[in-house]
């Protein structure tokens, strides 16, 4: 059993007498990119919103790394939890840098150690620190200006993130970019990733674990293969889509289990992370039927286009 | 150079040579009105005229600036919403009420003076104020709130480094018209006894003596334009630089 990260036991929250989230109960493991996700209104983001105390809950309790959250100070708490919004909320008239800052200066850390870690944390966004630092968010393109979001909510080096929509404004090519460094930068960091988002698409491209709401109420968790191939119930099954339910599982599944071992083939090189919708696209791109399958060592074997259908 | 280039440097050249050395103007004014004698105003210099205008409304106008910012600040807390209705009404009401009667109602509790005159410029000067605050602080957007709060910014941090300075342009317009006006209004606080430079202007009324109405009414305009002025300059420091 993996330890928890996040531990939230028999929560509601009502607004007006109208129960907004009910009796919910979910635990996040630690190094899990949870998705929670659902239709507008079914409390996803409430909930979240519950996790750092933006809104207080009328019954159950919620657990960080075994401490209740009503038993610590609510700036003090968030100071300890990354968060990151839609429309990124950055401070129009701040820089990049002091944007990026705001925890650590908050946490009183040394000027010298807010600077490097502002170079360090562009570094990772991909953004070029010289350029970006000094730059105003309105100097930035909608996807840099979520990157800096991002970069903002790692800021102070916490161990849970909370994202709220971060990448439902900005256009489809640019959050296929942000999705796949967020991917990337929870790999490369561990942390605990918390993201609510109302698209399917999204979910099963990022989560390692899917919580589905449906009024209030946790409708499944599971893996987004769990999701796609077992839905417990027909608002599952209709959410997560039935038309395209083949494609979908396509991107749910990886090339690595798929892999012919030991053979080879022509073409551009897929790595072995990739799903199988990613394997598809390249080899229509490139007009083959076969593709070589690389991994951090190299080259492990080869995958063809009826493999994809096994 | 650029100095050169702005009305402000002209407008506050004429105003103090103005205030300095009417008389100069002397054979001007003796030629358009012969019958008038002394045709300068004399029973109190210009520039004694001008620094008690400029303490009646530099009074009243940081008067109003403070509380109607303050109620401004009340007013969007979540604490003091429930006021907002309220202390809109309270200003539109200074507002309606003509300066003129709250002279003449403050007059009897405040004697005459300057002080009844601080009173009627202080309550017709807050709704601008108060207004335009409000405003400001409504329109920071709610995402940035949420952000700062989120990331564990107190409240009072939230609104000293973010809504502050946000809607500091917007504040600085109301604070512009509210003083712009008040140096117009100010001058009927001569007839119940201050002195400012509608002094001329009354007196000149009651004894048929255009020349001091003129000499009064140009004062004021210049006062009131280079104010103004003055205000467009502060406005443009301290636009936020990320606009």
């Amino acid at each position: 059993m993996i330890e928890a990260m996040i531990e939230i036991e028999s929560v509601s929250k009502a607004y007006d007498g109208r129960a907004v989230v009910n009796d919910l109960t979910l635990s996040v493991p630690k190094g899990a990119l949870c998705v929670l996700l659902g239709p507008s209104g079914c409390g996803k983001s409430t909930t979240l919103r519950m996790i750092n105390r933006l809104v207080p809950f009328d019954a159950g309790t919620i657990r960080i790394d075994g401490q209740d959250v009503t038993q610590v100070e609510p700036d003090a708490l968030r100071r300890r939890i990354g968060y990151a919004i839609q429309s990124t909320g950055l401070f129009p008239h701040w820089r990049v840098e002091d944007n990026i800052a705001t925890v650590p200066r908050l946490l009183q850390w040394p000027r010298e150690r807010v600077r490097d870690r502002v170079t360090e944390l562009l570094t990772l966004l991909r953004l070029d620190p010289e350029t970006y630092r000094g730059k105003y968010p309105h100097q930035l393109s909608g996807g840099e200006q979520q990157r800096v979001g991002v970069a903002r909510a790692l800021a102070a080096d916490p161990d849970l993130l909370l994202m709220d929509e971060p990448f439902a404004a900005v256009d489809p090519v640019t959050r296929d970019a942000l999705q796949g460094e967020l991917k990337r930068i929870h790999a490369a960091t561990g942390k605990t990733i918390v993201f609510v988002t109302h698209d399917i698409e999204e979910a099963l491209r990022l989560a390692t674990l899917i919580a589905i709401m449906e009024r209030g109420r946790l409708a499944q968790v599971g893996t987004p293969l769990d999701l796609v191939e077992r839905p417990e119930s027909d608002f599952v099954r209709e959410f997560v889509g039935v038309q395209g339910i083949g494609l979908k599982l396509l991107s749910v599944r990886r090339v690595a289990d798929r892999v012919r071992r030991g053979e080879s083939a022509e073409g551009q090189p897929i790595p072995a992370d990739a799903t199988l919708a990613d394997a598809l696209a390249a080899m229509i791109a490139q007009r083959v039927e076969r593709l070589p399958v690389v991994n951090g060592e190299g080259v492990v074997g080869a995958i063809a286009l009826a493999d994809l259908v096994r | 150079m650029r100095a050169l280039k702005t009305p402000v440097l002209w407008v506050g050249l004429l105003f103090a040579a103005l205030l300095i050395d009417m008389p100069a103007l002397h054979p001007l004014f003796s030629a358009g009105f012969p019958a008038v004698k002394p045709v300068i105003f004399d029973r109190a210099g210009f520039i004694e005229l001008f620094l008690s205008h400029l303490g009646l409304v530099a009074v009243s106008g940081a008067a109003a600036t403070l509380v109607g910012v303050a109620l401004a600040i009340f007013v969007t807390r979540s604490v003091g919403r429930d006021f907002l209705t309220i202390a809109n009404m309270l200003a539109i009401i200074g507002q309606v009420f003509p300066p003129a009667a709250v002279l003449a109602l403050a007059v009897p509790a405040l004697g005459f003076g300057p002080r009844p005159t601080i009173v009627a410029l202080f309550l017709y000067g807050l709704l601008p104020i108060l207004e335009n605050a409000i405003a400001g602080l409504e329109g920071v957007p709610a995402a940035l709130r949420e952000a700062g709060r989120g990331m564990g910014l107190s409240p009072l941090q939230l609104l000293r480094d973010v809504e502050l300075p946000l809607a500091a342009p917007v504040i600085l317009a109301g604070v512009r018209v509210s003083v712009t006006i008040g140096i117009g209004t100010a001058t009927i606080g001569s007839t119940v006894g201050a002195l400012t430079l509608g002094t001329p202007i009354f007196d000149g009324l009651a004894g048929n003596k255009l020349p001091y109405v003129l000499q009064g009414a140009v004062l004021v305009a210049l006062f009131a334009i280079l104010t103004d002025l003055l205000f467009g300059l502060a406005a443009r420091k301290l636009q936020p630089p990320g606009s």
